[in-house]
């Protein structure tokens, strides 16, 4: 079995007002110099076999096609 | 002319659609299922708001890789009329049948209200009963109505006219980009647009702004039913 992890991220310049939130909440609890966040998702993929180059063009197509909208997002594929 | 409602899991303004395109059209509109790959014929497919999916991972995003929409995509290609609104605008930027994209609402919260619509392109089959400029009433109810596009397809949109809706000057709710409420595919058969027409079209909803964008897409005359 393959295991990877997927993270899901806005692209540069794609406002997140989300992001902007956690920004200004962790202001309010006094955490200093927190210059930005910005919020992305992390998906965890378990996959059948032991074929890495398989899994890592399967994951590719996965993002493009559904983990990720990639008008607004990038993504990043890691086995682990 | 006959008009049809693509229903998935999540879809709850559905009744509202059908209500109004029965009342507007004078029949009732056919009801598609998201798991249908063949569909009946029809002039305007209407993909109604809700939260299909409960908008898991990204609003709209699970209903635009359903099997019904590989059957819509056919339709829109072969110039059918195909409208979405609120979810169903999401559904569309998601499949790809419309530009860009519908994020989180720049101020977070979720917005339920009535709002200021200015018609920006009158010439669409589904604004040609308005007057460019002309300002409507509309309700909005949505979380990710936020409209963004990159600069090239932004510039893209504004050329070809294909902004069809702004939140008129001073009162977009979401931070859309451009105030963009409401777009048209590059051919111009294709609608999506986060504000609900369905839910003012008769003086018990106290305004009537709406009726005209349902009277033009389904050609049906001022007033009356097909």
């Amino acid at each position: 079995m393959i295991k990877a992890r997927v993270t899901v991220t806005l692209k540069n310049g794609v406002l997140d007002p989300q992001g902007k939130a956690i920004e200004n909440g962790l202001g309010a609890l006094g955490f200093d110099g927190v210059n930005q966040v910005r919020q992305g998702k992390v998906f965890d993929v378990e996959l059948d076999g032991n074929d890495k180059a398989k899994a890592e063009s399967d994951l590719k197509a996965m993002c493009e096609k559904l983990l990720a909208n990639t008008v607004i997002e990038d993504y990043h594929v890691s086995l682990i | 002319m006959t008009a049809a409602v693509v229903l998935f899991p999540g879809s709850n303004r559905d009744r509202d659609m059908i209500a109004a395109l029965n009342k507007i059209g004078g029949k009732p509109p056919l009801r598609i299922w998201h798991t249908d790959r063949d569909i009946p014929d029809a002039d305007l497919y209407v993909v109604p708001g809700g939260f299909s999916y409960g908008d898991y991972l990204r609003s709209g995003a699970i209903a635009a890789r359903s099997p019904v929409m590989d059957a819509l995509r056919e339709k829109a290609a072969q110039g059918r009329r195909i409208l979405g609104v609120c979810n169903g605008f999401q559904i569309l930027t998601e499949a790809g049948l419309l530009p860009g994209a519908l994020m989180r609402n720049a101020g977070l919260h979720f917005v339920c209200k009535e709002v200021l619509l200015e018609v920006t392109n009158a010439s669409t089959v589904f604004t040609s009963r308005y007057d460019k400029g002309q300002i409507l009433r509309c309700p909005v109810a949505h979380h990710d109505g936020n409209y963004f596009a990159d600069a090239e397809t932004l510039k893209a949109l504004e050329g070809n006219g294909q902004v069809a809706f702004r939140y008129a000057k001073g009162t977009n709710p979401n931070g859309s980009i451009n105030d963009i409420a409401g777009i048209v595919n590059d051919a111009g058969n294709v609608l999506g647009m986060m504000p609900h027409p369905e839910n003012l079209i008769e003086p018990a909803h106290g305004g009537t702004d709406g009726r005209a964008l349902f009277e033009a897409a389904m050609g049906v005359l001022e007033g009356e039913p097909a």
